[in-house]
């Protein structure tokens, strides 16, 4: 019955602990499985008792997309850079869908799982993870609907979509690095449940979702850039929509400031997790 | 020679209450408050993560409290070992450190072996998922793999008694349909190390009972278990050894015996049925000495345990040194959770008031049977004179168990829901 004494792993409870070790990616491992049912309770209980299901995925990107279509496409006339205007809001609004509704929920995560938290060991960061990697299955579906829209519009890939997957890295670990920042302040700070609503929405304007960075003055760009989403979703565009040329740079700057927010968050997640029993 | 399961090592944790607010009265106190509240608010919750050094102001020690302190034991695999202690001495911190809720301020512990804890029953059961989703989600939680619930599968279902239902969402569950599937995963786990945290478990009495029923039998499989009770009962017949543990420190780690003995003694509530004091030490004002209370049954023997249908006394011996205006003897009957269940005073024109003369008293509560739930109260009681003055400040005094041994109630094991169980006149006329 009782495992034999070599197999018997010893667990070490030490206040610094986290002084030594990062992420403990061994013990993640270990806890795949409950990873695993955690994204998974999240996927099939996000949709439960509603009508359209996961057609709820599509309706935000969507709609958006025809709001901003009639209102800035055809109403204020900003430039799309020669591609339909419902097509070029639409393509940014794939991975900024991803980024905001992610983080609005790693933001609530941890107050929502008070209950595991006071109850039950898991490693922490299992908690601003999960909602990032969960929300892959909205992000794919409308990824899909883009694809379509492709087809309809008759936009032609470049070469570069072949890049998609990297973007896409780089969006997952902007979204983890700042989900990881606003789920140890949140627990702490219930301002940021409250605020971090607005701040997404805000953020959207500081990103090129309904705009083309070739509006932005070109010695602002590397400032702007400092938005990993920047990036992103100009890379998106230039390598799904060929309405230009790769952007290096703000690829570049953006990778640097996604790797510092990961970083940084792991690093403030892990020194404030010790306190999320006791203050939660 | 095996490896000790459990080392702690001068184990400490610190955790911060919350300041106390200062009033405001007037209307610019009031305004200038709301404005610099969130810089206030900012410091305020700032610092439920922050301890400064050794030299903080004396303020900031105020707030500061040391739910363990430099505690130290070694449990070899396979011991039983019953925490016993206080509310407020830190024996939940300590389940919840060994088990990884929390972390420690200083100290470092070692754990050979998986751990569970059978305070996390039902934790993560999700209400929109059905019963065989939440086994998995539940299972991985208490650190299962999904091989292992793959495997144990049809048994925890089968324990459970609710294989019809696995596939209806939770949520339509009754409460007792809930909590049978969730001790049923519970009762599946494999650990090594088991913690069991009485005093927190939520369940009914039923529940209680079996986790009981659980612990004695994992206790005979060799796991090593650390079992926190108020119930001396309990960890006597389960334990072996006992770890005493006052104010956050370690005073005692013996043979279970020889604690539930210190324990008892150091107790201010009395195990026995009967308190009596001398001038000295009674407790007592200067109008007024308390100078005795016993529970007395309907034979005419002290003790303190009582069946269910039963009817026992408690008589209070006090002298009047004075003569007092208006005096009140109140008596509470309390859980153990010190919460009030009802409370009843010496006489019954209260209301009018009455004086009472300088002498010896004896006032005798008679309560009757059938009245009390099997579960353990405590006796409260005090002195004043209301509107006037506080002349013996309330305090609970005793403690009587009250048990139902009859199987009269087969349909309903264990207490009934409530902290009183009367009995009823039913009546069922067909009609």
């Amino acid at each position: 019955m009782l495992k034999k004494e070599q197999e018997i792993q010893q667990i070490v409870i030490d206040p610094e602990d986290r002084k030594r070790r990062l992420i403990n990616w061994q013990e993640m491992w270990q806890y795949r499985d409950l990873f695993f049912f955690l994204v998974w309770r999240d996927i099939k209980t996000r949709y439960a008792q509603s009508i359209l299901g996961v057609g709820w995925a599509i309706i935000q990107p969507v709609f958006s997309m025809i709001v901003f279509t009639i209102v800035f496409g055809n109403l204020a006339k900003v430039n799309s850079e020669g591609v339909p205007y419902a097509i070029f809001s639409y393509t940014a609004l794939v991975p900024w869908t991803f980024f905001s509704t992610s983080l609005t929920s790693a933001s609530t995560s941890l107050i929502g799982s008070k209950n595991l938290i006071t109850k039950v060991y898991f490693p922490r960061l299992i908690i601003p993870i999960s909602p990032v990697l969960g929300k892959m299955i909205d992000f794919g579906i409308s990824f899909l609907i883009l694809l379509g829209m492709m087809v309809w519009f008759g936009v032609k890939p470049t070469i570069w979509a072949l890049m998609v997957p990297v973007f896409i890295i780089l969006m997952m670990l902007t979204a983890a690095g700042v989900g990881m920042w606003l789920t140890a302040l949140s627990i702490q700070y219930r301002d940021i449940r409250y605020g971090s609503n607005f701040f997404v929405q805000l953020l959207m304007y500081a990103s090129p979702v309904i705009y083309a960075t070739s509006i932005i003055p070109e010695k602002y760009q590397i400032l702007y850039a400092l938005n990993p989403m920047v990036g992103v979703i100009e890379g998106f565009r230039a390598a799904l929509l060929g309405t230009r040329a790769m952007p290096w740079d703000l690829l570049g700057v953006g990778s640097l400031m996604a790797v510092a927010f990961f970083l940084s968050g792991a690093l403030y997640f892990r020194a404030m997790e010790r306190y999320f029993a006791d203050v939660a | 020679m095996a490896k000790n399961a459990i080392i702690v090592e001068n184990l400490s944790k610190r955790y911060r209450i919350g300041f106390e607010k200062q009033g405001r009265d007037t209307l610019a106190e009031v305004v200038s408050d709301w404005i610099t509240s969130p810089i206030r608010n900012y410091r305020r919750l700032r610092n439920l993560t922050k301890f400064k050094g050794q030299e903080q102001e004396i303020q900031e020690v105020e707030d500061i409290i040391w739910a363990l302190r430099d505690v130290s034991f070694e449990i070899k695999p396979g011991e039983v070992i019953g925490v016993i202690g206080k509310n407020g001495a830190g024996k939940s911190t300590l389940l919840k450190i060994l088990s990884r809720i929390t972390y420690p301020t200083h100290g470092i512990v070692k754990l050979n072996g998986r751990v569970s804890s059978l305070l996390e029953v039902g934790t993560g059961f999700h209400p929109e998922l059905t019963g065989r989703d939440n086994i998995y989600l539940n299972g991985t939680i208490l650190g299962m793999t999904r091989a292992e619930i793959n495997r144990k599968f049809d048994e925890i279902v089968d324990f459970s008694g609710i294989s019809k239902f696995i596939d209806t969402p939770v949520k339509f569950y009754s409460s007792g349909m809930g909590v049978r599937l969730a001790f049923s995963v519970a009762a599946h786990l494999e650990p090594e190390i088991l913690l069991i945290d009485e005093v927190l478990s939520v369940g009914d009495a039923a529940f209680q009972k079996r986790s009981l029923g659980k612990m004695e039998e994992v206790s005979k499989e060799g796991r090593t278990v650390l079992f926190v009770s108020h119930n001396m009962g309990a960890v006597h017949s389960l334990c072996s050894r006992g770890l005493l543990l006052e104010s956050g420190t370690l005073t005692m780690d013996d043979n279970v015996d020889a604690v539930i003995n210190q324990y008892l003694s150091s107790k201010d509530i009395s195990s026995l049925g009967r308190l009596n004091w001398s001038e000295a030490d009674a407790p007592q004002d200067q109008e007024l000495i308390l100078f005795g209370i016993e529970m007395i049954s309907e034979d005419g023997e002290v003790k303190t345990t009582y069946q269910i249908d039963e009817g026992f006394e408690i008589r209070i011996h006090y002298q009047i040194v004075e003569e007092i205006k208006n005096l009140r003897l109140y008596l509470r009957f309390k859980t153990t959770m010190s919460e009030t269940v009802f409370a009843t005073y010496e006489d019954a024109q209260i209301q009018q008031g009455f004086n009472r003369k300088p002498g010896h008293y004896t006032a005798i509560a008679k309560i009757p049977p059938n009245i009390l739930n099997n579960m353990t109260y405590r006796i409260y009681i005090g002195f004043d004179s209301p509107g006037h003055k506080v002349l013996i400040p309330g305090k609970e005094y005793l403690e009587v168990d009250i048990i139902d041994t009859s199987d009269g109630y087969r349909y309903v094991p264990g207490a009934f829901d409530g902290p009183i169980r009367p009995v009823i006149d039913w009546q069922v006329d067909e009609s």
